[in-house]
């Protein structure tokens, strides 16, 4: 009889003790991620856990016991005894060596986590309500970063996409085997940049930069998500972060590809565009950049964001129209367009807003106009 | 210990005043009381309807009942009105009835100021809970306020939060200056300050606390309104002002206020678990020791708040060390509270239920503390739920748990009547079910990445969601249960003797219930 | 204090009043220290250098130069919401030797058809590097005023002390340039 509880009892800490890993694959703890950084902190967070695991055991134990065998109804009579000197010295001295013995790893690791010296890529990461911007110093590479789940999936129209809220329009990639070093701000209010699997979080905020840091290890190419994690405003939940981690050759071949790809947009700007194309193209623009404030039938949300559809500005005013997207509107949440969108981007959404929804100017705006009007 | 000079109200026209006006202009300490405490179950309430409503939301993934800008309102008032309209409310009224009572003193020492601490609430709140209902809506930037976000991107109804917050920080300070003059100035002749019973030692150094901070919460909401109307830059570094220094300024109460909501329920569970285990609390001056030491500790470990804000190595280690050393007094208390019960005679009225359940379930919300206290750990557990988890733990199965074990307690002394103690067990189980199936999958989905303050989640978070909103509605309407009971025990009810509970001891117990209007008007003496 | 009184209360000698007072006395002075918390942080972080901030001006000294290093000092800037002008830092990075002055330029334009006020932040990574940069001119010591259309270059002179550690091989300079025109002066 003895026997048998044992051995359940056994498999019950052998289970807890070999799970965590697996665990984690149920949602039910962090993951150890993939880089050095993220399994020590992986290493710290179960030993903490398990120390106030087993204290618990012995001090629940102690309770339970008492709560069974000293209770009234089973005839317990009530002792006396109320202070003891020595016991209050044991169970504060020992409790303190306990803690002395978590912060010796605690300190280790929070020394390695501040080391950011010889990086071999510089990303600057700027939080943005409600995207990130990141630039790759010294290479001429740099993009905002949007949610690309759609409004109709959000608001239970149509099914959810396996990365759900997850997902982004340009991923952040960096090269595996070098060490990467990320400055970290923000354009407006405090933002955080987190993904789980490298173990980085910290905070962006405007006017200081931060700075972090990872290697990923080779072998472990692939892609990692991540979410801001400091309430930034109403759309704090709807700006998460993409990390590709790709071989070093592929890094540098990806750079190149930006890099041609500014060119290539650049000489776009300067070809022929028929309404139709800036319509379709405007239309795409308007659902990754504009929706999420100004509605999905341009209707605006009350006065805190205003209606496009059948708007003054719309309508009428094309030159303000073409100076509010690319300069934005100080003093308020309407955030210049100019660096986050290219040239033939913003005049297809521009043309796409002075026609969608009846507003039918029949105008259309040429990247030639945009810019001119940057000029 | 006590002998009783018990005091009968035989002067009828010195009984309370009729009508709604009793409650306007009294001053006496046993009103007062009442209406601290009837007021701070409204706001529960209120604060648990917004609850329910951010809970509903997130039962499935996706936008089904709210849009995001709402929702952003209903987690900020929620934990406004948790926080400042219910917990520490709760606390005060609990301590108006019961300090005076404790120490043998006739009513608080300064009765007057003690009728406007009171009725200064109900206004902040009326303002405060006003803001849902304008277009520019309610505070919508966390209960924490960071700036900018609560400065410069701030709706305008901010300006009304500061004036609420300003109102009830004056109630607080005024509050526990009376408090901490009662304790000082009107104790019963023989009764030193290690004579006085734990709750009264919890409270005079929880006022202390209060005293300390509340005005340092309104010198940031003052800073925040001069950078909001008055152009100035404490938190804009466009005018050099930085929005760290914010946080810094915010944590410094934001700390040391846990702390106020939390020490006076230590006291009210050290006064219940020696009653039902017929048995004094064990280590009655370590328990003092280890009640100031948490406060004096609670002044220098904020920045654990802001570990993530790249504060330099040596300050984050300074405040991961002093973080950690405060689970030591605190885990002082919890041996001491299972030695108090351990060879006693133990009897599980639901008061002691509830005080049973607070010394296992706030300990495992410490355990999450100490988890969250190791900084580079703390770097996968911060903003996510993990910290969700661990804060709904030690304030609802901590503090509240605390409030209704005094509740249920103290209940046959207010109104002269015994609780049906089969509706007061089903309330607890109901509750202690509740609860733990609203918070305990907080932990799992803080630490597979759900970052806080979201409407909506990736779909991997979903199934613990759903749970953790079933757990809340059951521990919701429970309280129901609760409202019910109340008004039920104060109707009517078995007659409750003058001691109330076999194992009681201490001057509360040595008048009559319900305790008359005026008690005390001569002290007692105390052995 | 009075923790034992044998008299019917209100006779003790100590009156409530007198604790009263020293408490809200007490209250006052902590909601004044909130507000001395704001000069505290300010000196505490410009004394370590330890929230990024850099000091300054200083005066140019000739100083000795570590020839024996090289530190790569980068150049970031950033707009701020709502800040339209064109702001980039003329030169991406330099090396220099700890000691030596550098000048660097950077270019600002306001591309809008109102005058404007800005107003520059700086902001040095990794942190510890913050107190060792010396500048004897930097725009970001004061408000810069551009007319509408205007585009200046702006200079920073500066160094980095001798002593700063040796493990320090990259330096972040990071600007962030605001609208001013609130705080303008």
């Amino acid at each position: 009889m003895y026997f048998r509880t044992w051995q359940r009892l056994s498999s019950v800490v052998l289970g807890l003790v070999l799970a965590p890993a697996a665990m984690a694959d149920w949602g039910l703890n962090m993951p150890q991620g993939i880089t050095e950084v993220s399994q020590s902190i992986f290493e710290l967070h179960m030993l903490i856990f398990w120390i106030c695991v087993w204290i618990g055991v012995v001090v629940f134990g102690v309770m339970f016991y008492s709560i069974f065998k000293h209770r009234k109804s089973k005839g317990a009579v009530a002792s006396k005894f109320h202070e003891s000197l020595g016991l209050e010295i044991l169970w504060t001295a020992v409790p303190t060596v306990i803690l002395i013995a978590m912060a010796v790893p605690a300190t280790s690791v929070l020394i390695e986590m501040y080391d950011t010296k010889n990086s071999d890529v510089d990303i600057k990461i700027t939080g943005h309500q409600w995207k990130w911007q990141y630039d790759y110093l010294g290479e001429d590479v740099g993009f905002f970063s949007n949610l690309t789940t759609t409004e109709d999936e959000i608001y239970n129209r149509t099914d959810k996409g396996e990365n759900y809220l997850e997902e982004v329009d340009y991923n952040v990639v960096v090269p595996t085997g070098q060490k990467v070093r990320f400055l970290i701000t923000s354009n407006d209010v405090i933002h955080s940049w987190w993904v789980p699997e490298i173990a980085v979080k910290k905070d962006a905020i405007p006017g200081y930069i931060n700075e972090s840091w990872t290697i990923i290890p080779e072998g472990q190419e692939g892609i990692y998500r991540g979410k801001c994690t400091e309430l930034c405003g109403v759309n704090h939940g709807f700006m998460p972060i993409v990390l590709e981690a790709v071989t070093s050759d592929e890094y540098q071949v990806w750079l190149e590809e930006q890099r041609a790809g500014k060119i290539a947009e650049a000489q776009a700007a300067l070809g022929e565009f028929s309404y139709d194309e800036l319509m379709v193209k405007g239309a795409d623009v308007y659902a990754r950049s504009c929706a999420a404030c100004h509605g999905n039938e341009g209707q605006g949300l009350g006065s805190v964001f205003p209606a496009l559809a059948g708007s003054s500005m719309a309508l009428n005013d094309m030159a303000g129209h073409i100076d509010i997207v690319l300069n934005g509107k100080p003093g308020s949440a309407m955030q210049s367009f100019s660096a986050q969108l290219s040239d033939v981007d913003i005049a297809a959404v521009i043309t796409f807003e002075r026609n969608a929804w009846g507003n039918d100017t029949g105008e259309t705006v040429t990247p030639k106009m945009i810019i001119d009007a940057k000029k | 210990m006590t002998t009783a000079t018990a005091n009968h109200d035989d002067h009828g026209h010195h009984g309370p005043a009729k009508g709604i006006m009793r409650w306007v202009l009294t001053t006496n300490h046993k009103d007062i009381g009442t209406m601290y405490l009837w007021f701070s179950f409204a706001m529960l309430l209120t604060g648990g309807v917004m609850a329910l409503i951010v809970r509903a939301e997130l039962f499935q993934p996706g936008m089904q009942l709210i849009r995001p800008e709402f929702y952003n309102q209903m987690t900020t008032m929620h934990g406004l009105i948790m926080v400042f309209g219910a917990i520490m409310p709760a606390f005060v009224g609990l301590a108006n009835w019961m300090v005076p009572l404790m120490i043998g003193a006739p009513d608080m020492a300064l009765p007057r100021m003690n009728n406007w601490s009171f009725w200064i609430l109900p206004f902040a709140f009326g303002m405060l809970l006003f803001t849902l209902f304008t277009e520019a809506g309610a505070p919508n930037f966390g209960w924490t306020f960071y700036a900018p976000l609560s400065t410069t991107y701030a709706p305008s109804s901010v300006t009304y939060f500061i004036f609420g917050v300003h109102m009830m920080g004056i109630s607080s300070i005024m509050g526990a200056i009376n408090i901490i003059v009662t304790i000082l100035n009107l104790r019963a002749p023989g009764m030193t300050l290690m004579k006085m019973p734990l709750f009264v030692w919890t409270w005079f150094i929880t006022a202390y606390l209060l005293v300390a901070v509340m005005p340092v919460l309104a010198g940031v909401v003052t800073m925040m309104l001069m950078d909001i109307h008055y152009g100035t830059a404490f938190f804009d570094a466009a005018g050099g002002g930085d929005p760290v220094l914010f946080q810094h300024v915010f944590w410094f109460f934001g700390h040391p206020e846990v702390y106020i909501m939390i020490l006076p329920a230590f006291g009210i569970v050290s006064q219940i678990i020696p009653t039902f285990a017929r048995k004094p609390l064990f280590g009655y001056a370590s328990m003092v020791y280890a009640t100031s030491s948490i406060a004096f500790l609670s002044f220098i470990v904020w920045a654990h708040h802001m570990f993530t804000v790249g504060l330099p190595l040596q300050t984050e280690l300074f405040f991961m060390y002093a973080t950690m050393l405060i689970a030591i007094p605190t885990g002082v208390k919890v041996f001491n509270w299972v030695s108090t019960m351990f060879r006693g005679s133990m009897t599980f009225e639901t008061p002691m239920l509830f005080a049973l359940a607070f010394v296992v379930l706030f300990t495992i919300g410490g355990f999450s503390g100490l988890m969250l206290a190791i900084a580079p750990a703390d770097f996968q557990y911060h903003d996510t739920y993990f910290v969700v988890a661990h804060f709904h733990y030690v304030l609802v199965p901590g503090a509240l748990f605390g409030i209704i074990a005094g509740v249920y307690y103290w209940l046959p002394k207010w109104t002269g009547h015994y609780y049906n103690e089969n509706l007061g067990k089903f309330h607890f189980w109901m509750s202690f079910i509740g609860v733990n199936i609203t918070f305990f999958p907080m932990h799992f989905i803080g630490l597979a990445g759900m970052p806080r303050r979201i409407p909506d989640y990736a779909l991997q978070f979903a199934d613990f969601n759903a749970i953790a909103t079933v757990g809340a509605f059951i521990f919701g309407f429970s309280q129901l249960i609760f409202l019910f009971l109340l008004i039920k025990t104060i109707r009517g009810g078995e007659k409750a003797t003058d001691q109330v509970w076999e194992g009681a001891e201490g001057l509360e117990w040595t008048i009559p219930s319900p305790a008359p209007y005026h008690t005390f008007a001569e002290p007692p003496h105390v052995k | 204090m009075n923790s034992n009184s044998t008299q019917p209360d209100n006779q003790s000698g100590h009156k409530p009043n007198n604790t009263a007072l020293k408490l809200v006395i007490a209250a006052v002075a902590m909601f004044g220290f909130g507000f001395a918390l704001v000069p505290l942080y300010d000196i505490f972080c410009e004394i370590t250098g330890i929230n990024g901030k850099t000091a300054g001006p200083v005066e140019r000294v000739e100083q000795w130069v570590d020839t024996s290093r090289t530190i790569t000092v980068q150049f970031i800037t950033t707009n701020n919401a709502g800040m339209p002008w064109e702001f980039e830092a003329l030169q991406e990075e330099v090396e220099m030797h700890p000691g030596a002055w550098t000048q660097v330029k950077f270019w600002a334009l306001n591309p809008t058809e109102n005058d404007m006020v800005g107003q520059a932040v700086p902001s040095v990574s990794p942190s510890e590097a913050a107190e060792h940069v010396q500048k004897t001119e930097c725009f970001c010591f004061d408000q810069q005023t551009l007319k509408a259309g205007e585009g200046r270059e702006m200079p920073l002179i500066f160094s980095l002390s001798p002593d700063i550690p040796s493990h320090v091989k990259k330096v972040t300079m990071s600007y962030t340039l605001f609208d001013a025109g609130a705080f303008a002066k």
